[in-house]
């Protein structure tokens, strides 16, 4: 089965991230897909490659880059959202004016359409948040 | 692309949170996806379209009018459960009046908004196919 | 169509999982997953509406969110049934839609 999974909470403030996660790595680990996995309201606060957690703590958004990368996944941030939170790639942060980007690797910033045709396309969407 | 029937379950009051401002968002995009989309009001979600929103005393921009567009987005059933307006001591003359021209009567004006009982919300969520919970 | 219903809020703190049960059919099943699990445990102020479903309605706990806030399986209301991440899976799998309670 194909699988879309929505994430609307940021790391560690809330246990939908971590959940989230390990229910992927669970879906990829049974043989199913991933079509997506889209990140909308604080959710995408788990694309920074800036989070310096204590050293002996999880690090919630490198190892969603990693499952990503691992496993080719298509990974979502929603660009209003992101726009909102100050989650930025490089084009974005150009066309702002801003002066730094900071998303991680593994995640792309798009359109809620994303999330929509993520919905259509896929068996089960599965949605984690507070 | 395939039609599936999409539900957008709103249970949170405006303003306090960012979700119902996000997920108005989401289902004005739903549109250009031609899809068959419902939001259903329940618990506080049903604060999101009462009449008379105000936002000025808190700073917040006043997106209550954006429900009104919606019949233009063909977004029509709006489903309100008549128990949750009830534990709050509303009634649907609170809310505003929501509608949609109906294109295929002459653009007569139809409510949009549908008064549900529990139960018969429950059976309308049964029907749906994608439900996304903000 | 059955549907899988998740729910993450402990009843004690929003009324998600109250709601859920309000909303849910015969037939359908309900997984408690995070703070939700603390719900699964019998003799709760919670517990008989949850009994009350369980009599149309399968009822699981995700073992790791029970064991993580130190309750042990042996205090849980009798036949919700515990799932790993893999059984969390599947139920969305068996179940043709998914709703999360929020």
């Amino acid at each position: 089965m194909k699988f879309t999974i929505m994430i609307n909470e940021g790391p560690y403030q809330h246990q939908s991230a971590d959940s989230a996660l390990q229910f992927a790595r669970a879906v990829l680990a049974q043989g199913h897909e991933i079509y997506r996995v889209f990140f909308y309201h604080d959710g995408v606060n788990n694309g920074t490659r800036l989070s310096v957690p204590p050293a002996d703590d999880r690090l919630i958004q490198k190892e969603w880059s990693e499952l990503s990368k691992e496993n080719d996944l298509d990974l979502v941030l929603c660009i209003a959202a992101a726009q909102r939170r100050g989650i930025m790639d490089e084009d974005e942060a150009k066309r702002q004016g801003l002066d730094a980007n900071n998303i991680i690797e593994g995640f792309r910033i798009s359109g809620l359409g994303q999330l929509i045709e993520g919905g259509i396309q896929a068996d089960r969407t599965v949605v984690f948040g507070d | 692309m395939a039609t599936k029937k999409f539900m957008f379950v709103n249970r949170k009051a405006p303003y306090g949170t960012v979700y119902a401002l996000e997920s108005l968002e989401v289902v004005l995009i739903s549109a250009a996806f031609e899809q068959d989309v419902s939001l259903a009001f329940i618990d506080d979600g049903v604060y999101q379209i009462t009449k008379g929103q105000d936002t000025k005393g808190i700073g917040q921009k006043n997106f209550s009018n954006t429900y009104k567009a919606l019949g233009d987005y063909e977004v029509t059933k709006l489903y309100v459960e008549k128990e949750s307006l009830e534990e709050r001591g509303l009634t649907q003359d609170d809310l505003m009046d929501l509608v949609w021209e109906d294109e295929d009567d002459d653009y007569a004006e139809k409510p949009s908004i549908i008064m549900v009982s529990r139960s018969e919300m429950a059976d309308v969520m049964a029907e749906q196919e994608v439900t996304l919970s903000f | 169509m059955a549907m899988l219903h998740i729910v993450n809020k402990s009843p004690f703190e929003k009324v998600s999982f109250r709601s859920c049960l309000n909303h849910a059919k015969a037939g359908d099943s309900i997984l408690m997953i995070e703070d939700a699990a603390v719900g699964a445990i019998d003799g709760s102020s919670f517990s008989e509406k949850l009994k009350a479903a369980m009599a149309d309605k399968k009822v699981y706990v995700l073992s790791g969110d029970l064991a993580a806030r130190g309750l042990s399986e042996d205090r849980m209301i009798d036949g919700i049934k515990t799932v790993d991440y893999a059984g969390f899976v599947d139920l969305t799998v068996e179940n043709e839609t998914t709703q999360s309670w929020l």
